[in-house]
């Protein structure tokens, strides 16, 4: 199953160590991951499910393509990564 | 009265003041390190709210119901998807989209017409209400259905937001809101329609043929009298405006002491000639008139102002008080103001003097009492 991890950033506000999902797409990955740490979803998604234009979210060391719909693949033995960019200051 | 705490709203955090000893001391403090934009003290039950803005993580509110010594997240206002048949609303002034999503909750506001009712003014424009303490919300259409809205813009800011919430205990259904840019709405049914009361003000950054239009005007603060509601006052991005007759028509203040540039304006609750501003240089400069950072008071309506110096900086100053950095108490007498460079000012004397609090947090964004 793929694993998502959580910058630790992201423990000081919602407690969310690393989780394994099922899931073949990032959306359906991240969703699952929310559904185990609802509060979580407004820190890494925008209202309307994009990705927070600080965020940057990797999946098998490459950061993923589409932050809008998040339909990137993620396979059975991927770590999908969320992060802070530098850009959020 | 009986002495109340100071909330102070900062850059990296809140802290909350006490009166103890003499002297303003910090008695609480949370959130060290985020932005805190705002905060609201709600007199009904005591509780607290705080609109906090992370960096990366969005913005996000929070409950305190001990006073502020611990707080838990509540619901954070959501934009609704933007209707498939709606066409994108674009910035007037640069054509960019303003998408339905939260940029920052700006301002929070009592809603007496609902025990635990709340209102939250948001960026890019939405206002949204809470019938439950914040527990979830839901945006008020009527206001942002309004044709006008699509020339609402960023004012110093790259989006449009709502800034000021007026409502009151003896006239719940009444509100009154201030948009940057859009104007100073108002709504006498609770928020179910709402009319536009900017007539008068003035827009000098916008084309000569439209500098008069309501929808356009940058009111980067409305405050009124609590006694008399009907009288109001802005310190508008072109100057000082008032209003005796509930936002029908505006009346420009043409001299008000160093400048009529400023963010934030105070109101004597009693008294509605009564009213406090911080002076600077316009437009872009935003800097204190010849580096000399004072207060300015009128008494008499707007005819004169006193310019208030007193404990203020004697030397060259550059603070600037943000649009919800000055507070008047409701006693009518004692003011705080809190500055982008860090200090913090008490005054028990309607500004004649000030103690000068701090000099070292983190730029202010708000000061409230509570």
């Amino acid at each position: 199953m793929p694993t998502v991890s959580f910058t630790d950033n992201l423990q000081r506000h919602v407690s969310c160590p690393p989780i394994e999902v099922r899931g073949a797409t990032v959306r359906a990955a991240l969703d699952a991951a929310f559904d185990a740490y609802p509060t979580l979803r407004g820190y890494v998604l925008e209202d309307d499910g994009s990705v927070r234009r600080h965020i940057t979210v990797w999946v098998a060391g490459e950061p993923v393509a589409d932050r809008r719909g998040l339909t990137d693949s993620v396979n059975e033995n991927d770590e999908v990564y969320v992060m802070q960019a530098l850009s959020g200051g | 009265m009986a002495d109340s705490d100071l909330l102070v709203a900062t850059r990296k955090g809140l802290f909350i003041y006490g009166r103890t000893g003499g002297a303003w001391r910090v008695k609480h403090r949370a959130f060290i390190g985020d932005p805190v934009i705002n905060v609201l003290h709600d007199p009904r039950d005591g509780a607290r709210y705080a609109a906090l803005k992370h960096g990366h993580f969005g913005p996000k509110l929070h409950r305190s119901d001990d006073g502020g010594v611990t707080w838990d997240e509540i619901a954070t206002p959501a934009y609704p998807e933007r209707p498939a048949d709606r066409e994108p609303d674009l910035c007037p002034m640069r054509g960019t989209e303003i998408e339905w999503k939260l940029d920052m909750v700006w301002e929070l506001g009592i809603d007496y017409a609902h025990q635990g009712g709340l209102w939250a003014g948001t960026m890019p424009g939405g206002l949204f209400h809470s019938a439950n303490r914040g527990g979830s919300w839901e945006l008020n259409w009527p206001l942002w259905d309004r044709p006008g809205r699509k020339k609402w813009m960023g004012g110093g800011f790259d989006l449009p937001g709502i800034h000021s919430i007026l409502t009151r205990p003896d006239a719940p259904a009444h509100i009154t809101v201030g948009v940057s840019c859009g104007g100073a709405w108002s709504s006498d049914d609770g928020g179910a329609s709402w009319e536009i009361r900017a007539k008068g003000m003035l827009a000098t950054f916008m084309p000569p043929d439209q500098q008069d239009d309501p929808d356009a005007q940058d009111p980067h603060l409305i405050a009124w009298c609590a006694a008399q509601p009907d009288t109001l006052w802005t310190q508008h991005h072109c100057g000082i405006f008032k209003t005796t007759d509930g936002g029908k028509r505006w009346h420009e203040i043409k001299d008000a002491g160093p400048s009529t540039f400023g963010f934030a304006v105070a109101v004597h609750p009693a008294d509605p000639d009564t009213a406090w501003f911080v002076p600077a240089v316009k437009d872009e400069h935003r800097v204190p008139a010849d580096g000399r950072f004072v207060v300015t008071r009128t008494r008499d309506g707007g005819q004169s102002f006193d310019v208030l110096t007193s404990g203020l900086p004697r030397g060259e100053a550059y603070d600037i008080v943000y649009r919800h950095a000055l507070a008047l108490r409701g006693d009518g007498s004692t003011l705080a103001m809190g500055s982008t460079t860090g200090s913090l000012w008490v005054s028990s004397d309607q500004g004649d003097t000030w103690e000068h609090v701090s000099a070292h947090l983190p730029p202010v964004y708000a000061v409230k009492w509570g």
